[in-house]
């Protein structure tokens, strides 16, 4: 039944656009990739494109040299028009050794552009990479157009006279290839060099060094004469609503999002974390905003992360966690404490490959089983997912609106894509966000106080220690309905267990009706997506309706509870097909909450969706 | 505290009814913390009382104060985040030997070398009453027990010796029913930091008397070595007392003949002392040794709550909270109209 995704590789699929252009940085994780990508992708944004980037690194810290599992990449798409995904295949790929050679060609489409480093193409790296004679001088790139020089070289001869070390010199090298790319996409170097002083602040020689490479780099470009494939790009700005942008991460988004949705709900932050990859920025962020009422505690382990986090929720201030797959399976027995004891707290997943370890720094959204289902008893909470960078911002505050006005633990699932990637935002207008203050309970309310009384909307008071008047206990253990004591019975167990569900439940009241995103309702075909697919799905879509098949795209936010009139506006589409990066889990609650004929179209390789693959399938399903 | 309101122990009873055992020695420790309630001053508003699981953790619902009854090892944790949140707060952990040193050994260690200020109450009855008689951590080699029929082979751990080995600076010891529990819980109470204090209970169900060595009434005296700082080591009705040898380096007993102690080259109780602290918790009866109680070590270190809200301030300093520009931070552009 389920449908894998087709590996489409073909030069159908080469950009279409020529607005529009990908570029991929390769090279040893040592190389300074993410570094350069990083910077070249603020000098896109700063150049008005829209873009979208892929970082692409190595579980290892310090893999051997040379070495194919040693490879780290970054990839940005960027363009004149909307772009939602860091790009099919790439147009540009930037080698820096043979091992980033051989795996990053399988990435770039047929005829496009192959940079290589000749200098690092000697016997030792091309045994390393498991190549017998240089890809450069046999006719195995033939279908590529190929550019090699000597950078390493290049890059020695153009910071000698600062005197550095030939370790330290070559260091220069990822300095040299960003000031070629600057020039190819005619972009400023000044803000890079600005950035680069401010870096080696400490170290005017390097700063000196990196900059001069940086300068040969670009003067390569545009001296070296070269004839053929290296020409300059005039990539057009983008269009875009006048206002502030920056880029972000979704790790930059959450944080800022959390901290927003703290100061909305008019509350002090306790955020609990232990490192994992790929969530532990979130917590570095965080522990930088401390005039924002934010206390970050680095725990011994998850559990004693998410139990913190309670402690302090129980005490009065909004209680957060966050981590990957493995350490949100450690959390699960607390998660059910919080469920029980009805205390607001906020649960962020960024989903990484698994099962157990897994793959650490690749991207799946295989977590959404563990989010809806993944714990002992019925323990219904409420699950959010984030569909890009930009979109965890909203998500954020929405998870703490759910949680303190409804008095319950929320998931927040986002992805090691979403968590790296970057991409232009536009900076909202904080005064346009509504508060929705929390109002603790601070008195014995008429008829008496009873700890698990409840709201029109279900939720039980806060009270925090410390009040007078309104001493009590809460635990674990089932609750008697209202007065909180424990209660074994079999009647009150069951209420209690229907409160919990209904409470959950209603939160559908309080969230937008599903919207479909392009299409109409009533289509022959629909695409439900959820999380950082929503980019390939959303372009695969607009392509197919250009082309004048009956598609639409239905992204949805609020996992659990799902969208009111989500079941009816499914049955209106002829066909429901569920793209998504794990082996079919938002499909199956699809299926079981609406009994609608959802079908899967998977994949797992740790990469994300291309948008080829769903055009395809696209294409399939209406043939 | 408001003097027109003396609180009297009755104060800090809750209407729950008490499910533990007839017998249990659980009952004499909560009749203990109630009464020693008033006379530290605790507010039960600003008291909270956490626990894991286990016998023990039921305690929470039996004290008339705020209380939190969490999952099995998990009360430091949670504690933690109570502490954080609100350093005002008056903070007890109530444990037992297989939620804080089994499925919460980490969780104890962390707090433990953090110094968060609260007092930590480690019921230690060398069994899992709750579960029905399995042997525990602390369990003696050879305990038989459900899962054990043939008696346990691993060797146990001394809880005073975890504590002080994971950096402790409040180290004591009571016994559920001796007279002296009140003393110690109201030093832990008056001690800044983690303060440690492991309670021999007696479980009558599943593990009775296994104490008795050294509390049952013949053998208390002989058995029995009450700490106090700045008074030599004597028990027995002053008889006997702890001298150190000098060359080998251990702790031995030595006869005190009429009262001369310094004679008998008697120890003078410093709880400042780590070393001796060490070899002091370690004295076992079917070594020859009496048991060491009362405030074994203390020596106060900042701690860690006060240290988090002094960083959280001084990063704060100067700093005019503005989300609008925290949002737009970093490296930005504007899109003209
Ligand atoms: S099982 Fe033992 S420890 Fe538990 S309540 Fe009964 S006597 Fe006390």
């Amino acid at each position: 039944m389920a449908t894998a995704a087709r590996d489409v590789n073909t030069e159908t699929t080469a950009h279409p656009n020529e607005e529009a252009v990908v570029v991929r940085f390769a090279g040893d994780s040592g190389d300074g990739m993410q570094l350069t990508g990083g910077q070249f992708t603020l000098s896109t944004a700063l150049a008005g494109n829209d873009l979208a980037t892929f970082p692409d690194f190595p579980a290892e810290i310090r893999a051997p040299q040379g070495t194919l599992f040693g490879v780290s990449a970054f990839q940005i798409n960027f363009g004149s028009e909307a772009i939602d995904t860091a790009g099919d295949m790439a147009d540009v790929l930037i080698a820096m050794n043979p091992a980033a050679l051989k795996s990053n060609l399988s990435g770039l489409r047929l005829g496009g552009l192959i940079i290589a480093d000749e200098g690092e193409f000697g016997p030792r790296n091309l045994a390393k990479a498991g190549y017998a004679v240089s890809p450069l001088t046999d006719d195995s790139l033939a279908k590529w157009q190929l550019l090699g020089f000597n950078i390493s070289q290049l890059t020695l001869d153009s910071v000698k006279p600062f005197g550095l070390g030939n370790k330290e010199a070559l260091r220069c090298k990822n300095m040299w290839t960003l000031g070629l790319a600057l020039w190819m996409f005619d972009r400023e170097r000044g803000p890079i060099i600005e950035w680069l002083k401010a870096k080696f602040a400490k170290n005017p020689t390097l700063a000196d060094a990196n900059i001069a490479a940086l300068n040969a780099g670009h003067a390569y470009g545009e001296t070296a004469e070269l004839t053929g494939p290296l020409k300059q790009h005039h990539i057009a700005k983008a269009e875009a609503e006048p206002g502030l942008y920056r880029t972000v991460t979704g790790s930059d988004s959450i944080a800022l999002g959390l901290v927003a949705g703290a100061q909305l709900a008019g509350l002090p932050m306790f955020f609990g974390g232990y490192p994992i990859t790929p969530a532990s920025a979130i917590l570095h962020n965080l522990s930088k905003y401390k005039e924002y009422g934010v206390t970050t505690f680095q725990a011994e382990d998850e559990i004693a992360a998410i139990a913190s986090a309670i402690g302090a929720s129980y005490a009065g201030q909004l209680g957060i966690t966050s981590s990957s797959g493995p350490g949100i399976a450690l959390k699960g027995e607390a998660m059910g404490l919080a469920i029980m004891t009805e205390l607001p707290l906020v649960i962020i997943n960024s989903q990484r490959g698994g099962p157990s370890t897994g793959l650490p720094t690749k991207t799946e959204q295989s977590d959404l089983y563990q989010a809806v289902y993944g714990r002992n008893g019925d323990a219904p909470l409420p699950v959010i997912a984030a569909r890009s960078p930009s979109d965890a911002f909203d998500c954020a505050i929405e998870a703490v609106r759910i949680a303190t006005q409804y008095m319950t633990p929320v998931m927040l699932l986002t992805d090691g894509y979403i968590a790296n990637a970057a991409e232009p935002w536009k900076v909202p207008d904080m005064s346009t966000y509504e508060p929705f203050p929390v109002t603790f309970l601070d008195h014995v309310p008429d008829g008496g106080f009873r700890p698990y009384s409840r709201d029109e909307k279900l939720a039980r008071p806060w009270v925090k220690p410390g009040t007078p008047g309104l001493i009590h206990r809460i635990g674990g253990i089932e609750k008697q309905v209202d007065t909180g004591h424990i209660d074994y019975n079999p009647a009150n167990h069951q209420a209690m267990t229907d409160l919990r569900q209904a409470k959950v439940a209603g939160i559908a009241d309080s969230i937008p009706d599903q919207a479909v995103d392009l299409g109409e309702a009533g289509a022959k075909l629909v695409f439900v997506g959820w999380g950082s697919t929503y980019g390939p799905i959303h372009q695969a879509v607009r392509r197919a309706r250009a082309k004048g098949l009956d598609v639409a795209h239905i992204h949805i936010r609020h996992i659990w509870p799902l969208p009111k009139n989500l079941g009816d506006l499914l049955r209106s589409f002829g066909k429901v097909i569920v793209p998504e990066m794990n082996t079919g889990q938002l499909k199956t609650v699809l299926r079981d909450q609406y009994l609608v004929d959802a079908r899967p179209l998977n994949k797992v390789s740790g990469q994300p969706f291309r948008i080829a693959e769903i055009e395809a399938a696209i294409e399939e399903a209406l043939s | 505290m408001n003097e027109m309101t003396k609180l009297t122990p009755k104060d800090f009873e809750t209407d729950q009814e008490v499910r533990w055992c007839p017998g249990c020695g659980d009952y004499a420790i909560l009749k203990a913390v109630q009464r020693i309630m008033p006379e530290i001053g605790a507010i039960p508003e600003k008291t909270v009382f956490v626990s894991g699981i286990g016998c023990s953790s039921r305690f929470p619902y039996y004290m008339e104060t705020y209380g939190f009854h969490t999952i099995h090892g998990r009360a430091p944790a949670v504690a933690t985040g109570v502490k954080l949140a609100n350093p005002e707060l008056d903070v007890w952990i109530i444990t037992g030997d297989g939620d804080a040193l089994s499925i919460g050994g980490n969780h104890t260690m962390h707090l433990i070398r953090r110094n968060l200020d609260c007092q930590f109450l480690l019921f230690n009855n060398e069994i899992y009453g709750l579960t029905k008689g399995q042997y525990s951590p602390t369990s003696r080699v050879g305990t038989r027990s459900p899962s054990t029929p043939f008696g346990s082979v691993d060797r146990p751990v001394t809880p005073c010796a975890f504590a002080l080995g994971s950096g402790a600076r409040f180290v004591a010891r009571g016994i559920d029913t001796h007279k002296n529990l009140g003393n110690v819980l109201k030093a832990a109470h008056g001690h800044r930091g983690t303060s440690f204090v492991e309670i021999y209970q007696n479980c009558i169900v599943y593990n009775d008397d296994v104490f008795a060595p050294f509390t049952a009434k013949p053998n208390a005296a002989e058995n029995q070595l009450w700490v106090e700082h700045g008074k030599p080591m004597l028990f027995n009705g002053g008889t006997m007392g702890i001298a150190l040898d000098r060359i080998d380096l251990h702790l031995h007993v030595v006869d005190v003949v009429d009262g001369n102690w310094q004679a008998a080259g008697v120890l003078v109780h410093d709880e400042n002392n780590r070393g001796i602290a060490h070899m002091l918790v370690d004295m076992r009866v079917d070594q020859g040794l009496p048991i060491a109680l009362g405030v074994i070590y203390q020596n106060p270190a900042p701690t860690f709550e006060s240290a988090v809200v002094e960083q959280n301030a001084a990063a704060a300093k100067g700093k005019k909270p503005d989300l609008q520009a925290l949002i737009a931070k970093g490296q930005n552009w504007t899109v003209e109209a």
